[in-house]
Protein backbone atom coordinates (compact mmCIF):
# COMPACT_ATOMS: atom_id res chain seq x y z
CA UNK A 1 0.00 0.00 0.00
CA UNK A 2 1.26 3.32 -0.44
CA UNK A 3 1.59 4.36 3.13
CA UNK A 4 3.10 6.68 5.56
CA UNK A 5 5.74 4.20 6.24
CA UNK A 6 7.29 4.55 2.87
CA UNK A 7 8.94 7.56 3.43
CA UNK A 8 12.03 7.42 1.27
CA UNK A 9 12.44 11.15 -0.57
CA UNK A 10 9.27 12.44 1.29
CA UNK A 11 10.51 16.21 2.34
CA UNK A 12 9.36 18.85 4.67
CA UNK A 13 10.90 16.78 7.95
CA UNK A 14 13.10 18.95 9.39
CA UNK A 15 16.57 17.82 11.15
CA UNK A 16 17.17 14.40 12.49
CA UNK A 17 17.28 14.58 16.01
CA UNK A 18 20.91 12.60 16.69
CA UNK A 19 22.08 11.16 19.95
CA UNK A 20 25.76 9.71 20.04
CA UNK A 21 24.10 6.90 22.51
CA UNK A 22 20.77 5.53 23.99
CA UNK A 23 19.63 2.81 26.36
CA UNK A 24 17.93 0.10 24.34
CA UNK A 25 14.22 1.14 25.67
CA UNK A 26 13.95 4.53 27.73
CA UNK A 27 11.08 3.46 29.36
CA UNK A 28 9.83 -0.25 30.65
CA UNK A 29 6.49 0.14 28.76
CA UNK A 30 8.38 -0.30 25.12
CA UNK A 31 9.87 -3.28 26.41
CA UNK A 32 6.57 -4.38 27.07
CA UNK A 33 5.43 -3.39 23.74
CA UNK A 34 8.29 -4.85 21.96
CA UNK A 35 7.56 -8.15 23.93
CA UNK A 36 3.72 -7.94 23.52
CA UNK A 37 4.93 -7.98 19.73
CA UNK A 38 6.30 -10.95 19.76
CA UNK A 39 3.82 -12.67 21.76
CA UNK A 40 1.30 -12.17 19.55
CA UNK A 41 3.25 -12.77 16.19
CA UNK A 42 3.76 -16.43 17.65
CA UNK A 43 0.29 -16.90 19.00
CA UNK A 44 -1.09 -16.17 15.67
CA UNK A 45 2.08 -17.17 13.61
CA UNK A 46 2.56 -14.08 11.67
CA UNK A 47 4.70 -13.85 8.74
CA UNK A 48 7.35 -10.87 8.97
CA UNK A 49 5.26 -9.32 5.80
CA UNK A 50 2.06 -9.50 7.96
CA UNK A 51 3.91 -8.29 11.61
CA UNK A 52 5.26 -5.06 9.38
CA UNK A 53 1.82 -4.44 7.78
CA UNK A 54 0.27 -4.38 10.73
CA UNK A 55 2.26 -1.01 11.38
CA UNK A 56 1.98 0.49 8.08
CA UNK A 57 -1.63 0.07 8.42
CA UNK A 58 -1.97 2.61 11.23
CA UNK A 59 -3.71 5.81 10.65
CA UNK A 60 -0.90 8.26 9.32
CA UNK A 61 -1.70 11.21 11.56
CA UNK A 62 -0.76 8.78 14.22
CA UNK A 63 2.14 6.85 12.93
CA UNK A 64 3.71 10.32 12.39
CA UNK A 65 3.07 11.64 15.90
CA UNK A 66 3.40 8.28 17.61
CA UNK A 67 6.80 6.87 19.22
CA UNK A 68 8.24 3.49 17.65
CA UNK A 69 7.59 1.26 20.02
CA UNK A 70 4.03 2.46 20.41
CA UNK A 71 3.97 1.76 16.31
CA UNK A 72 4.89 -1.85 18.07
CA UNK A 73 1.70 -2.08 20.47
CA UNK A 74 -0.84 -0.71 17.96
CA UNK A 75 0.29 -3.07 15.18
CA UNK A 76 -0.06 -5.75 18.14
CA UNK A 77 -3.18 -4.98 19.39
CA UNK A 78 -4.59 -4.93 15.58
CA UNK A 79 -2.89 -8.37 15.22
CA UNK A 80 -4.38 -9.72 18.28
CA UNK A 81 -8.27 -8.23 17.41
CA UNK A 82 -7.98 -9.37 13.82
CA UNK A 83 -7.10 -13.14 15.16
CA UNK A 84 -9.91 -13.06 17.50
CA UNK A 85 -7.24 -13.19 20.34
CA UNK A 86 -8.59 -10.56 21.91
CA UNK A 87 -11.45 -7.50 21.04
CA UNK A 88 -11.21 -3.79 20.54
CA UNK A 89 -14.18 -3.45 23.12
CA UNK A 90 -12.16 -5.00 25.61
CA UNK A 91 -8.88 -3.27 24.99
CA UNK A 92 -10.54 0.23 25.26
CA UNK A 93 -12.24 -1.21 28.52
CA UNK A 94 -9.51 -2.10 29.95
CA UNK A 95 -7.27 0.78 28.83
CA UNK A 96 -10.09 3.15 30.28
CA UNK A 97 -10.22 5.29 27.19
CA UNK A 98 -9.57 5.34 23.28
CA UNK A 99 -6.91 2.40 21.84
CA UNK A 100 -6.73 3.26 18.01
CA UNK A 101 -6.09 -0.31 16.04
CA UNK A 102 -4.74 -0.02 12.07
CA UNK A 103 -6.80 0.38 9.62
CA UNK A 104 -8.46 -2.56 7.37
CA UNK A 105 -6.46 -4.56 5.27
CA UNK A 106 -6.86 -3.13 1.65
CA UNK A 107 -5.52 -6.36 -0.51
CA UNK A 108 -7.82 -9.70 -0.60
CA UNK A 109 -5.68 -12.77 0.64
CA UNK A 110 -3.50 -14.48 -1.47
CA UNK A 111 -4.80 -17.75 -2.15
CA UNK A 112 -2.62 -18.53 -4.87
CA UNK A 113 1.03 -17.97 -4.52
CA UNK A 114 2.06 -19.08 -7.83
CA UNK A 115 5.37 -21.03 -8.79
CA UNK A 116 8.59 -20.12 -7.07
CA UNK A 117 11.30 -18.42 -9.00
CA UNK A 118 14.57 -20.72 -8.67
CA UNK A 119 16.79 -19.17 -11.81
CA UNK A 120 17.62 -15.41 -10.68
CA UNK A 121 16.67 -13.51 -13.97
CA UNK A 122 19.25 -11.11 -13.76
CA UNK A 123 22.89 -11.43 -13.05
CA UNK A 124 25.49 -8.60 -11.71
CA UNK A 125 25.76 -5.93 -14.33
CA UNK A 126 22.66 -5.84 -15.61
CA UNK A 127 20.03 -2.88 -16.08
CA UNK A 128 16.53 -3.87 -14.82
CA UNK A 129 13.47 -1.40 -14.26
CA UNK A 130 11.41 -1.67 -11.20
CA UNK A 131 7.75 -2.24 -11.89
CA UNK A 132 5.27 1.33 -11.57
CA UNK A 133 2.97 -0.25 -10.05
CA UNK A 134 1.00 0.32 -6.63
CA UNK A 135 0.07 -3.23 -4.86
CA UNK A 136 -2.96 -2.01 -2.49
CA UNK A 137 -1.40 -4.74 0.26
CA UNK A 138 2.00 -5.22 1.87
CA UNK A 139 5.28 -4.96 -0.54
CA UNK A 140 9.07 -4.45 0.24
CA UNK A 141 9.39 -2.04 -3.17
CA UNK A 142 9.62 1.61 -1.62
CA UNK A 143 7.39 4.22 -4.17
CA UNK A 144 10.97 6.43 -4.64
CA UNK A 145 12.27 3.21 -7.16
CA UNK A 146 9.02 2.24 -8.78
CA UNK A 147 9.13 3.07 -12.82
CA UNK A 148 13.02 3.93 -12.16
CA UNK A 149 16.51 1.88 -13.85
CA UNK A 150 18.74 0.74 -12.34
CA UNK A 151 21.98 -1.61 -12.22
CA UNK A 152 22.25 -5.25 -10.24
CA UNK A 153 25.37 -4.98 -8.15
CA UNK A 154 24.59 -8.13 -6.09
CA UNK A 155 22.45 -11.19 -6.24
CA UNK A 156 21.46 -12.38 -2.60
CA UNK A 157 19.49 -15.94 -2.52
CA UNK A 158 16.06 -16.54 -2.66
CA UNK A 159 13.69 -15.50 -0.06
CA UNK A 160 9.89 -15.67 0.66
CA UNK A 161 8.20 -12.61 -1.34
CA UNK A 162 6.60 -10.20 1.39
CA UNK A 163 4.16 -9.36 -0.76
CA UNK A 164 2.86 -12.95 -0.57
CA UNK A 165 3.32 -14.01 2.39
CA UNK A 166 1.71 -10.39 4.24
CA UNK A 167 -1.91 -11.79 3.18
CA UNK A 168 -2.36 -15.66 3.87
CA UNK A 169 -0.71 -19.05 4.97
CA UNK A 170 0.93 -19.48 1.10
CA UNK A 171 4.16 -18.42 0.43
CA UNK A 172 6.09 -18.07 -2.63
CA UNK A 173 10.38 -17.69 -3.15
CA UNK A 174 12.02 -15.45 -5.60
CA UNK A 175 15.58 -14.48 -5.83
CA UNK A 176 16.79 -10.86 -4.39
CA UNK A 177 18.43 -8.81 -5.79
CA UNK A 178 20.36 -5.50 -4.61
CA UNK A 179 20.11 -2.66 -7.26
CA UNK A 180 21.99 0.23 -7.55
CA UNK A 181 20.18 3.61 -8.34
CA UNK A 182 22.10 6.64 -9.47
CA UNK A 183 20.84 10.14 -7.43
CA UNK A 184 20.32 11.86 -9.86
CA UNK A 185 18.22 9.62 -11.86
CA UNK A 186 16.03 8.89 -8.61
CA UNK A 187 15.89 13.02 -8.01
CA UNK A 188 16.43 14.42 -11.18
CA UNK A 189 18.37 17.24 -9.07
CA UNK A 190 21.68 16.69 -10.45
CA UNK A 191 23.91 15.07 -7.65
CA UNK A 192 26.63 14.02 -8.01
CA UNK A 193 28.41 10.89 -7.08
CA UNK A 194 25.67 9.81 -4.71
CA UNK A 195 24.16 6.28 -5.92
CA UNK A 196 21.05 4.59 -3.24
CA UNK A 197 21.37 0.33 -3.38
CA UNK A 198 17.89 -1.12 -3.19
CA UNK A 199 17.39 -4.72 -2.05
CA UNK A 200 14.48 -5.77 -4.36
CA UNK A 201 12.71 -9.16 -4.89
CA UNK A 202 12.59 -10.67 -8.76
CA UNK A 203 9.02 -10.02 -9.23
CA UNK A 204 8.93 -6.23 -8.69
CA UNK A 205 11.85 -5.34 -11.60
CA UNK A 206 11.32 -6.61 -15.56
CA UNK A 207 14.76 -5.92 -17.60
CA UNK A 208 15.58 -2.66 -19.00
CA UNK B 1 3.13 -0.08 36.60
CA UNK B 2 1.15 2.97 38.90
CA UNK B 3 0.03 -0.01 41.78
CA UNK B 4 3.76 -0.25 42.63
CA UNK B 5 3.50 3.40 44.49
CA UNK B 6 6.80 3.96 43.27
CA UNK B 7 5.97 5.91 40.03
CA UNK B 8 4.64 9.47 41.05
CA UNK B 9 2.92 10.44 37.81
CA UNK B 10 0.04 8.57 36.61
CA UNK B 11 0.42 6.48 33.43
CA UNK B 12 -0.04 7.78 30.29
CA UNK B 13 -2.64 6.86 28.04
CA UNK B 14 -0.12 4.85 25.80
CA UNK B 15 1.16 3.08 29.32
CA UNK B 16 -1.95 2.13 29.68
CA UNK B 17 -2.62 1.09 26.67
CA UNK B 18 -0.40 -1.29 26.99
CA UNK B 19 -0.61 -2.68 30.41
CA UNK B 20 -4.33 -3.24 28.76
CA UNK B 21 -2.81 -5.56 25.99
CA UNK B 22 -0.46 -7.56 28.74
CA UNK B 23 -3.46 -8.17 31.01
CA UNK B 24 -5.44 -9.51 28.18
CA UNK B 25 -2.93 -11.40 26.82
CA UNK B 26 -1.47 -13.22 30.54
CA UNK B 27 -5.20 -13.82 30.93
CA UNK B 28 -5.64 -16.11 28.05
CA UNK B 29 -2.07 -18.05 28.45
CA UNK B 30 -0.42 -15.81 25.96
CA UNK B 31 2.27 -14.51 28.03
CA UNK B 32 4.91 -16.78 29.38
CA UNK B 33 5.98 -16.35 33.39
CA UNK B 34 9.00 -13.67 32.78
CA UNK B 35 8.46 -13.76 28.80
CA UNK B 36 8.98 -10.08 29.05
CA UNK B 37 11.94 -9.69 31.21
CA UNK B 38 13.59 -12.60 29.39
CA UNK B 39 13.18 -10.57 25.88
CA UNK B 40 14.28 -6.95 28.21
CA UNK B 41 17.33 -8.57 29.12
CA UNK B 42 18.20 -9.77 26.01
CA UNK B 43 18.30 -6.80 24.25
CA UNK B 44 19.65 -4.65 26.94
CA UNK B 45 22.61 -7.03 28.38
CA UNK B 46 23.52 -9.36 25.15
CA UNK B 47 23.80 -7.36 21.91
CA UNK B 48 25.05 -4.34 21.19
CA UNK B 49 27.50 -2.34 19.21
CA UNK B 50 30.47 -3.64 21.25
CA UNK B 51 30.05 -6.69 18.97
CA UNK B 52 30.30 -5.13 15.83
CA UNK B 53 33.47 -2.96 16.78
CA UNK B 54 34.79 -6.39 17.57
CA UNK B 55 34.70 -7.00 14.35
CA UNK B 56 35.84 -3.92 13.00
CA UNK B 57 38.76 -4.11 14.97
CA UNK B 58 39.26 -7.62 13.89
CA UNK B 59 39.54 -6.51 10.24
CA UNK B 60 41.51 -3.46 11.10
CA UNK B 61 45.02 -5.92 12.19
CA UNK B 62 43.88 -9.11 10.43
CA UNK B 63 44.18 -8.62 6.65
CA UNK B 64 42.96 -12.41 5.69
CA UNK B 65 40.19 -11.55 8.21
CA UNK B 66 39.22 -8.39 6.38
CA UNK B 67 38.72 -9.91 3.12
CA UNK B 68 36.78 -12.69 4.46
CA UNK B 69 34.52 -10.41 6.28
CA UNK B 70 34.01 -8.40 2.95
CA UNK B 71 33.42 -12.08 1.30
CA UNK B 72 30.76 -13.45 3.36
CA UNK B 73 29.91 -11.01 6.14
CA UNK B 74 27.72 -13.48 8.00
CA UNK B 75 30.55 -16.42 8.08
CA UNK B 76 33.01 -13.94 9.51
CA UNK B 77 31.11 -12.20 12.25
CA UNK B 78 30.04 -15.81 13.26
CA UNK B 79 33.52 -16.18 13.40
CA UNK B 80 33.28 -14.23 16.76
CA UNK B 81 31.03 -15.57 17.94
CA UNK B 82 27.96 -13.25 16.88
CA UNK B 83 24.82 -13.45 14.72
CA UNK B 84 21.20 -14.30 15.18
CA UNK B 85 17.92 -12.37 14.09
CA UNK B 86 18.31 -9.31 11.97
CA UNK B 87 22.19 -10.74 11.33
CA UNK B 88 21.31 -14.11 9.08
CA UNK B 89 21.88 -12.07 6.04
CA UNK B 90 25.09 -10.28 6.52
CA UNK B 91 27.05 -7.65 3.80
CA UNK B 92 29.42 -5.62 5.28
CA UNK B 93 30.97 -2.63 3.09
CA UNK B 94 33.85 -0.85 3.34
CA UNK B 95 34.70 2.77 3.42
CA UNK B 96 37.79 3.72 1.41
CA UNK B 97 39.66 7.62 1.01
CA UNK B 98 37.33 7.35 -2.29
CA UNK B 99 33.86 5.78 -0.74
CA UNK B 100 31.69 6.45 1.91
CA UNK B 101 28.86 3.95 2.78
CA UNK B 102 25.49 4.58 4.55
CA UNK B 103 22.92 2.24 5.87
CA UNK B 104 18.80 2.69 6.04
CA UNK B 105 15.79 1.74 6.50
CA UNK B 106 12.95 3.65 4.79
CA UNK B 107 10.27 1.25 5.05
CA UNK B 108 10.63 0.27 8.44
CA UNK B 109 13.63 0.05 10.89
CA UNK B 110 15.93 -3.28 9.26
CA UNK B 111 19.28 -3.02 11.50
CA UNK B 112 22.60 -5.17 12.27
CA UNK B 113 20.87 -6.24 15.52
CA UNK B 114 23.51 -9.03 16.80
CA UNK B 115 26.63 -6.35 15.77
CA UNK B 116 24.82 -3.29 16.61
CA UNK B 117 21.96 -3.79 19.15
CA UNK B 118 18.55 -2.51 18.58
CA UNK B 119 18.43 0.68 16.35
CA UNK B 120 18.61 4.29 17.92
CA UNK B 121 15.21 6.42 18.24
CA UNK B 122 16.33 8.59 15.09
CA UNK B 123 17.39 5.05 12.92
CA UNK B 124 13.66 5.06 13.08
CA UNK B 125 12.13 8.29 13.07
CA UNK B 126 10.96 9.73 9.82
CA UNK B 127 13.37 12.86 8.77
CA UNK B 128 16.31 9.69 8.72
CA UNK B 129 14.31 7.59 6.71
CA UNK B 130 12.88 10.26 4.53
CA UNK B 131 16.02 12.36 3.72
CA UNK B 132 19.19 9.95 4.11
CA UNK B 133 17.99 8.43 0.32
CA UNK B 134 17.25 11.89 -1.07
CA UNK B 135 20.29 14.10 0.18
CA UNK B 136 22.72 11.87 1.98
CA UNK B 137 25.29 14.78 1.28
CA UNK B 138 23.63 16.93 2.87
CA UNK B 139 22.15 15.14 5.87
CA UNK B 140 25.84 13.51 6.72
CA UNK B 141 26.79 16.81 6.77
CA UNK B 142 24.23 18.58 8.93
CA UNK B 143 24.58 14.84 11.14
CA UNK B 144 28.39 16.51 11.94
CA UNK B 145 30.01 14.15 8.96
CA UNK B 146 30.87 16.36 5.77
CA UNK B 147 32.40 14.57 3.10
CA UNK B 148 34.61 16.52 0.45
CA UNK B 149 32.99 16.26 -2.58
CA UNK B 150 35.05 14.09 -4.78
CA UNK B 151 34.33 11.67 -2.11
CA UNK B 152 31.80 8.88 -3.67
CA UNK B 153 28.30 8.02 -1.13
CA UNK B 154 26.95 4.69 -1.45
CA UNK B 155 23.72 4.93 0.43
CA UNK B 156 22.50 1.31 1.63
CA UNK B 157 18.25 0.92 2.21
CA UNK B 158 17.82 -2.09 3.88
CA UNK B 159 14.52 -3.43 1.99
CA UNK B 160 14.77 -7.12 1.66
CA UNK B 161 16.51 -10.01 3.67
CA UNK B 162 20.10 -8.41 3.79
CA UNK B 163 21.38 -6.04 6.64
CA UNK B 164 24.53 -4.18 6.46
CA UNK B 165 27.35 -3.11 8.28
CA UNK B 166 29.71 -0.12 7.13
CA UNK B 167 33.89 -1.01 7.74
CA UNK B 168 35.33 2.58 8.79
CA UNK B 169 38.54 3.30 7.61
CA UNK B 170 41.18 2.87 10.42
CA UNK B 171 42.05 6.16 12.36
CA UNK B 172 45.65 7.47 11.36
CA UNK B 173 48.20 6.98 14.00
CA UNK B 174 46.63 4.40 15.28
CA UNK B 175 49.62 1.42 14.25
CA UNK B 176 50.52 0.75 17.90
CA UNK B 177 47.47 0.34 19.11
CA UNK B 178 45.89 -3.50 20.29
CA UNK B 179 42.89 -5.23 18.90
CA UNK B 180 41.26 -4.07 22.18
CA UNK B 181 42.16 -0.74 22.28
CA UNK B 182 41.32 -0.38 18.66
CA UNK B 183 37.46 -1.83 19.62
CA UNK B 184 37.39 1.20 22.02
CA UNK B 185 37.66 3.51 19.13
CA UNK B 186 35.07 2.09 17.16
CA UNK B 187 31.38 3.90 17.40
CA UNK B 188 27.92 3.04 16.23
CA UNK B 189 27.76 5.78 14.30
CA UNK B 190 30.91 4.55 12.54
CA UNK B 191 29.20 1.37 11.59
CA UNK B 192 26.02 2.99 10.63
CA UNK B 193 28.13 5.75 8.50
CA UNK B 194 26.81 9.04 9.86
CA UNK B 195 30.13 9.34 10.95
CA UNK B 196 33.92 8.90 10.55
CA UNK B 197 36.60 8.03 12.90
Amino acid sequence: MDGIHDLGGMQGFGAVDHSPAEPAFSDRWQATARALMEAVAGAVDASGGEFRHSIERMDPGHYLTSSYYEHWLTGAATLAVEHGLVTHAELEARAGGRFPLSGPVLAPRVADAGPDVGEPRFGAGDRVRVRDWHPPGHTRCPGYVRGKTGTVVRLDGNYSVPDVEAHGTARRYEPTYSVRFDAADLWQDGQHGVSVHVDLWDSYLEPA
Amino acid sequence: MSEKGHHPAPPSPVEQRVAALEALLTERGLVPEGFIEEITRQYESEIGPLNGAKVVARAWVDPGYKERLLADGTAAIAELGFGGAEGDHMVVVENTPAVHNVIVCTLCSCYPWPVLGLPPSWYKDPPYRARMVREPRALLAEMGCPLPGDVEIRVWDSSAEVRYLVLPQRPPGTGEMTEADLAGLVTRDSMIGVARL
